[in-house]
């Protein structure tokens, strides 16, 4: 008989489960924050280099890009946050019972969206807010 | 590093044989089932075949028997008990891990797509090589180490409490459907012992009557043997007999953790 390699059992096709989803999008997010402290670095050394660059740096903040950006790293942070909270109670032998993980896990995912949606709606009012008293 | 893509030979080609169901059958229902000859030089393929669901039985493992018998004898599975305690028929059915004779096919939607488990080598259609998955097993030592002597006038006794403790890490059948479900297990298995044979250890290593505990933990406390698991939690979502490897090994990662406080 003729031997042949085994192939491997394709895997990809795994239907997607709530748990698995959740689990990628903590490491994603965590991944995407890390990203974020290069622009969080420019603008501490901006504000360390004196009146010009940091007048420099405003450009780059206000530009649609950056804010969209800054918008991903806020629900990252949530996210992160929320599940981490999440992680740490398995780790103290919490919420394994597959429904109360299942309802931790929407719990997490919709607060993480709300939290974001209300801490933007916050940040752009006040920024209207000094604009329109003369602030900026 | 995390594969995304399989190897060249296992690249599956999805337009393979199809046999149609007789003239005159009423509730036609197609199966795709993934195919793989180890005595030709072709890549796998996937089969389809469409089966009288009049004449069939309910389960998923009653469309492959009927299949076996009446279309393609060639066909290639294993099952033994037909009611979800050997743990024989574990597959991946609709994209998701099970046993084949404990899934309805009612429960699946369209077509019925068959996959031997994920990530494994594959030695003919829906067989896959477990000898990994079982040596892991035998690795975790799935039996009662003693050092005392036992008493001279009776076994080893168990309290009612105790014995509640391992009833159900006990009632796994090493089907081995959660390992195959984990991502971490699939690109890991080499190192990573994955939910089942975890959750034997932890069998053992909440086992009252055993002597062996510290042993058992020092050989689990390792980056890759243990800590490779990271809650996904797709192990339980899989599990047919609805056990909780990831709470098992939250539970050994504790039992690390308290010992050297």
């Amino acid at each position: 008989m003729a031997q042949h390699e085994r192939p491997l059992s394709p895997f990809l096709h795994y239907r997607w489960q709530y748990t698995n989803t959740l689990s990628i999008l903590h490491r994603l997010s965590g991944v995407f924050m890390s990203l974020g402290i290069a622009l969080f670095v420019y603008w501490l050394s901006a504000i360390a280099s004196g009146q010009a660059a940091y007048d420099e740096s405003l450009a780059c903040f206000s530009s649609p890009l950056t804010k969209i950006a800054l918008f991903g790293w806020l629900q990252a942070f949530f996210y992160h946050f929320l599940n981490g909270l999440r992680h740490l109670g398995w780790d103290l032998g919490y919420g394994f019972e597959k429904s109360v993980a299942r309802k931790t896990g929407t719990v997490v995912f919709i607060t993480a969206v709300v939290l974001t949606a209300l801490t933007w709606w916050c940040i752009t009012s006040q920024i209207t807010a000094s604009v329109s008293g003369g602030v900026l | 590093m995390a594969q995304f893509s399989l190897p060249a030979n296992s690249v599956v080609n999805p337009n393979g044989n199809v046999h149609k169901a007789p003239a005159g059958s009423k509730d036609v229902r197609s199966f795709r089932i993934y195919r793989f000859d180890p005595e030709s030089t072709d890549k796998p393929r996937i089969d389809t075949y469409e089966v009288d669901m009049g004449s069939c039985g309910p389960m998923v493992l009653d469309a492959l028997i009927k299949i076996k018998n009446e279309i393609d004898p060639s066909l290639t599975f294993r099952r033994s008990c037909r009611e979800g305690i050997c743990g024989s028929c574990a597959m991946n059915i609709d994209g998701v891990n099970t046993l084949a004779c404990i899934k309805a096919s009612a429960e699946i939607k369209g077509t019925v797509k068959i996959y031997p488990l994920p990530h494994m080598p594959v030695i003919k259609d829906l067989v896959p090589d477990l000898t990994n998955f079982y040596a892991q097993y035998a690795s975790v030592k799935p039996w009662l180490q003693t050092r005392t002597p036992a008493p001279p006038d009776q076994e080893r006794l168990q309290s009612k409490e105790d014995q509640e403790k391992i009833d159900r890490p006990s009632a796994c059948i090493l089907c081995a459907c959660c390992s195959t479900s984990c991502p971490s297990y699939w690109w890991n298995s080499d190192k990573y012992l994955g939910p089942a044979a975890l959750l034997a250890a932890y069998r053992w290593i909440i086992d009252t009557r055993d002597e062996a505990t510290g042993e058992r933990l020092d050989e689990l406390e390792d980056p890759f043997r243990l800590y490779r698991c990271h809650t996904i939690m797709n192990c339980a979502e899989a599990c047919p007999k609805d056990l909780n490897p990831a709470r098992a090994i939250a539970e050994i990662k504790r039992k690390i953790a308290e010992r050297k406080q």
